[in-house]
C-alpha cells in the first residue's frame, strides 16, 4: 500500500494485522480443507457422497464409521500397530539411553570412530536401505529366524533405523549435565551404572519422553517396513492395512473416508497430548544436530 | 565450555587402569554399546555392504548370485533414460523446496512469530499435516485431486469459477508440481517449527536495537534476523535435500511413479527394480547409487557450510 503513511497510525496498524491473520488464516484453511473433506465424506452414506459430495454431513451418517468399527479386521491392524509401537519404543528408548550414556559419559579408545560409525546411519534411511534390508531379512528368514511375514521383522528393522537420530538427540541431553554431578556421584561411591540408572535418568526425563513420542509417531505411521516384510492379512499394521482398505475399495468414497478417518484419530489424539514432546525433541535433533 | 574442575586425587588412583573402577568401567561400555552396535551393524552396515557385493551380479533372487557382471548394472543405470528422469525430478523436487517451500516455513514463521495472539492455535494447525501418515496424506489428496469435479474438489472449484477440469495426476506436464504441492502441505509445519524455535532463541534486544538505530521491519529481518538463523536454516535445508532425495510412499500411493514415469523418483525407481521386477542385483546397484548421493552431499555440504557463525549456540 504505497500511501499506507497518509492513514492514521491506529488504521495503519488495524489494517496491518488484519492482512496478518488474512494470510495466516488462508494457510489455515488450505491445511485443513483435505482434512475437512475426508471427514464429511466419511460421514455420508454411498449415495449422498455421489449427489452432494462438499457439502457438510446432514443428518450425519454414522453406518460406515459402524460397520468398519463392528468388523474384526480395524481392531486386528489397531493391535499390530499397537504391539509394534510399544515395542519398538520401549526398545529405541532403552538402547538408545544406553549407547548414549557411553557416548555423553566414557571415555575409552575408539570412541569418535564407534560414534561416527552410528552417523553414517543418518545419511543411510530406510527408504534408500529398504531393498538391501529385505535382501537381509530374507536370509535370515532362511536361515531359520522368523523375521519375514512377521512383526518381529517389522520391530527389528524400525529399531535399527531409529538408533543413530536417537542417540544423538540423547547424546546431546547427557552431555548438557553437568560433570561435577557425576564425581560427587562417584565421590559418594555410586557405581557407573548407579550414577545412570538413580542420576542420570531421572534427570533426563523430558529427553526420554520426546525420543519417546517421536518414536512413537514414527514406528504407527511407517507403511514402507511393513509393506515389504508383511504379507498375511491379519498382521498387517494400520497404515498398510489403510492402503490395501483404499485399493480394494476405492469405489466407495464414503467408506474408505470412514477407514482413513478412523485411523488418523489415534495420532491426532496422541498429536494433541504430547505435542510438547514431539515439538522439543525434534528441534533438539535438528538444531544440534 | 568452563573447565571441569581438578577431579580429586583419591579418584584419581581410584580409576587408575587395572583397578577395580577400570574393570567394571570396561564392562558398562561394552555391555551399554552391545545392544545398539549388534542391530547397527546386522540391519544397517550389513545390508550395504552386501548389497555392494549383489550389485555386480545379474541376480533374479533365486538360489545364490552367480551371474557375475562387473559394473554393467552400474552403466545400464546411468543409459536407463527413467534412472535419469527420476534424477531429474529428486533435483525438481529440492530446487522447488529451497525456492517456495522453505521461504514459504520462513514467511508463516516470522508471522506467527512470538507474541502473536493466536500463535498456539496456528503453530498447531501447520504443524499438524507432519504428523498425520504419508499414507493418510496420500489418500487424502488423492480425492481432492480426482479428475471427475463431483468427486474431486479442486476440479469442483476450478468448474465454479470457468475453468475446466484438469488432470492433476494424468498430465506429465504438471503432475510433479502436483506432488510438490502435497509434499509442501506435508512438510512446510516441520520447517516453520524449526524457524520458530531458531526465532525464540535470538534476544529481542537485538532487533530493538535496530529499530532504535531506525532499521525498518524489513531491513531488520534481512541484515539481523536471517544472519542470526543461520545454523537452523542450513539444518533445515540439509533435512529439506535428504528428505527430497528420498521420497517413496507419497509418491508411490499417488501416482506409482507415473504417469509414463513423469513423477518418478530414485526410491520408486529403485522399489520397481528390486521388488516389482526382482532384478535385486540391479536395484542393489540403484541403492549405492542414491547411499553415494546421500553420503556425497552430506560431506561436501558439511564442508561448504562450516564457517564461523554471527553468534555461536544460535
Amino acid at each position: 500500500m504505497p500511501f499506507a503513511y497518509l492513514l492514521p497510525r491506529w488504521l495503519q496498524r488495524t489494517l496491518s494485522r488484519f492482512f496478518h491473520y488474512l494470510a495466516l488464516i488462508l494457510i489455515v484453511v488450505v491445511v485443513v480443507v483435505p482434512i475437512v473433506m475426508l471427514v464429511f465424506a466419511a460421514l455420508k452414506t454411498r449415495g449422498e457422497v455421489m449427489s452432494q459430495p462438499y457439502t457438510p454431513p446432514n443428518p450425519v451418517r454414522w453406518e460406515n464409521i459402524q460397520s468398519i468399527l463392528g468388523g474384526a479386521v480395524f481392531w486386528g491392524m489397531l493391535r499390530n500397530s499397537l504391539v509394534v509401537m510399544l515395542v519398538v519404543t520401549a526398545a529405541v528408548v532403552v538402547i538408545c539411553s544406553l549407547a548414549a550414556f557411553v557416548f555423553a559419559r566414557m571415555e575409552f579408545k575408539g570412541k569418535n570412530w564407534a560414534f561416527n560409525l552410528f552417523t553414517l546411519g543418518l545419511m543411510f534411511p530406510i527408504n534408500i536401505a529398504i531393498l538391501p534390508v529385505y535382501l537381509v531379512l530374507r536370509q535370515m528368514d532362511q536361515m531359520g529366524v522368523n523375521v519375514i511375514d512377521s512383526l518381529w521383522g517389522v520391530i527389528l528393522v524400525q529399531v535399527a533405523f531409529a538408533l543413530s537420530g536417537n542417540i544423538l538427540i540423547l547424546r546431546g541431553f547427557f552431555t548438557a549435565i553437568p560433570a561435577e554431578l557425576q564425581d560427587a556421584a562417584y565421590i559418594d561411591g555410586c557405581t557407573v551404572f548407579d550414577f545412570f540408572w538413580r542420576i542420570l535418568l531421572p534427570l533426563a526425563k523430558p529427553a526420554l519422553a520426546s525420543v519417546a513420542a517421536l518414536t512413537m509417531i514414527a514406528s504407527w505411521n511407517d507403511l514402507l517396513v511393513p509393506l515389504i516384510v508383511i504379507n498375511t492379512e491379519t498382521l498387517w499394521t494400520l497404515p498398510l492395512g489403510t492402503m490395501q482398505f483404499q485399493g480394494q475399495y476405492g469405489q466407495d468414497l464414503a467408506l474408505v473416508s470412514a477407514f482413513v478417518a478412523l485411523s488418523a484419530i489415534p495420532t491426532l489424539i496422541f498429536y494433541l497430548f504430547a505435542e510438547r514432546q514431539i515439538v522439543s525433541g525434534l528441534t533438539a535433533g535438528a538444531v544440534k544436530g | 565450555m568452563q573447565s571441569v574442575p581438578a577431579i580429586p586425587d583419591i579418584l584419581k588412583l581410584k580409576r587408575a587402569s587395572g583397578s577395580p573402577r577400570r574393570f567394571q568401567d570396561i564392562l558398562v561400555i561394552i555391555l551399554f554399546l552391545l545392544p545398539a552396535l549388534i542391530l547397527f551393524l546386522l540391519f544397517v552396515i550389513y545390508p550395504i555392504s552386501q548389497s555392494v557385493y549383489y550389485s555386480l551380479f545379474n541376480w533374479k533372487g533365486f538360489g545364490p548370485a552367480v551371474d557375475f557382471v562387473g559394473l554393467d548394472n552400474f552403466k545400464s543405470i546411468l543409459a536407463d533414460r527413467v534412472f535419469l528422469i527420476a534424477l531429474r525430478n529428486g533435483f525438481f523436487i529440492i530446487v522447488f523446496s529451497l525456492l517456495f517451500q522453505l521461504p514459504l516455513s520462513m514467511l508463516l514463521a516470522v508471522l506467527v512469530g512470538r507474541d502473536l495472539p493466536g500463535r498456539v492455535f496456528f503453530r498447531a494447525i501447520f504443524f499438524m499435516p507432519f504428523v498425520l501418515s504419508e499414507v493418510i496424506t496420500a489418500i487424502m489428496w488423492l480425492f481432492i485431486f480426482n479428475p471427475d469435479p463431483d468427486r474431486g474438489f479442486l476440479n469442483a472449484v476450478v468448474v465454479l469459477f470457468g475453468g475446466k477440469p484438469v488432470s492433476w495426476l494424468g498430465n506429465p506436464d504438471i503432475v510433479l508440481l502436483v506432488i510438490f504441492v502435497v509434499l509442501t502441505w506435508k512438510y512446510f509445519g516441520f520447517h516453520m517449527l524449526l524457524y520458530l524455535t531458531g526465532l525464540q532463541n535470538i534476544p529481542t534486544e537485538i532487533e530493538e536495537a535496530a529499530r532504535i538505530d531506525g532499521a525498518n521491519a524489513v531491513q531488520s529481518f534481512f541484515r539481523i534476523t536471517l544472519p542470526l538463523l543461520g545454523t537452523t536454516i542450513r539444518t533445515s535445508v540439509y533435512l529439506s535435500v535428504l528428505g527430497s532425495i528420498q521420497q517413496f510412499i507419497l509418491v508411490w500411493i499417488m501416482t506409482k511413479g507415473g504417469p509414463v514415469n513423469a513423477s518418478e523418483t530414485l526410491a520408486t525407481y529403485m522399489y520397481r527394480f528390486g521388488f516389482v521386477r526382482f532384478q535385486l542385483g540391479y536395484g542393489s546397484a540403484v541403492a549405492i547409487y542414491m547411499f553415494l548421493i546421500c553420503v556425497i552431499f552430506s560431506l561436501v555440504y558439511q564442508r561448504l557450510t562450516r564457517r564461523p557463525d554471527y553468534l555461536t549456540g544460535l
